[in-house]
């Protein structure tokens, strides 16, 4: 089976809209239907890492939004679907985002490592 | 001619927001010629290219008509390349993802153009020579 890497480098487009990261949520769909995927995020994606954030529910007039976008949650729900989640260190240098302040089991990789890591994979899709 | 491939494209960006779209359909296109077969799957605004109730406007700033002005419409440029498929002896499948065409009401598309599942992107990518991501920003 071939396996993907989808890089996740646009960051919260239609979030609010979309109630999801739509990239996340079709790696989610991907995997579903039997791809063997891993996820990269770089640049201002690596903020998705980030633990505890979630969009404030939008309202407008008496529409009040009820399922708000938790993408920290749905990265952690794509680890468990087998889905490894990779993260860019000098980006979240970059953005003063420390480790502590991931989701457990998401892994970095440095540029150095990022050479190993397109090679192990077939197809590398950027988003 | 070349050795004929199978070769699938991924786009997400509507029609008339900006280039990437206009490059997308021109490199189909040009596939096309070639005599490759095409698969497009079309994800979030994308599923706008292909809906058939795009229609011309006249450009008053410029003093034309709606017929005078000729306005670009993407969904006829995909008719085209259809078309220009079936003579060449080339196969063109556009999937419009259809969650995507749901929210945005885009039901409607032009004939040859069928919905479907990111499942439909992975059988693609799996049957395909290669795959193209053309991601919006």
């Amino acid at each position: 089976m071939a396996t993907t890497l989808n890089i996740i480098e646009s960051a919260y487009r239609a979030t609010i809209e979309e109630q999801d990261d739509t990239i996340v949520w079709i790696t989610h769909a991907m995997k579903g239907a039997g791809a063997e995927l891993s996820v990269l995020l770089r640049g201002n994606a690596v903020n998705y890492c980030v633990t505890g954030q979630k969009a404030p529910e939008i309202s407008f007039g008496a529409w009040q939004q009820t399922h708000a976008a938790q993408i920290d949650q749905d990265l952690i729900a794509l680890m468990g679907k087998g889905v490894p989640v990779y993260v860019m260190e000098e980006d979240l240098a970059k953005r003063g985002i420390s480790l502590s302040e991931l989701i457990s089991g998401v892994k970095t990789v440095n540029r150095e490592g990022l050479l190993d890591l397109i090679e192990n994979h077939d197809r590398i899709w950027h988003w | 001619m070349s050795e004929k491939k199978t070769l699938t494209f991924c786009l997400m960006d509507p029609p008339f927001e900006n280039a990437r779209t206009t490059t997308a359909l021109r490199l189909i296109d040009t596939a096309v010629r070639r005599g490759h077969n095409v698969n497009i799957f079309a994800y979030e605004g994308a599923v706008g290219v292909p809906f058939s109730k795009q229609s011309a406007h006249a450009n008053k700033v410029h003093g034309f008509e709606a017929d005078e002005w000729n306005h670009p419409l993407p969904k006829d440029w995909v008719s085209e390349i259809m078309k220009h498929a079936e003579k060449a002896g080339s196969k063109v499948d556009w999937i419009n993802c259809g969650l995507c065409v749901d929210e945005r009401g885009m039901n409607e598309a032009v004939p040859g153009v069928r919905r479907g599942t990111p499942g439909d992107l992975v059988n693609w990518a799996n049957t395909s020579d290669n795959t193209l991501i053309i991601p919006t920003k």
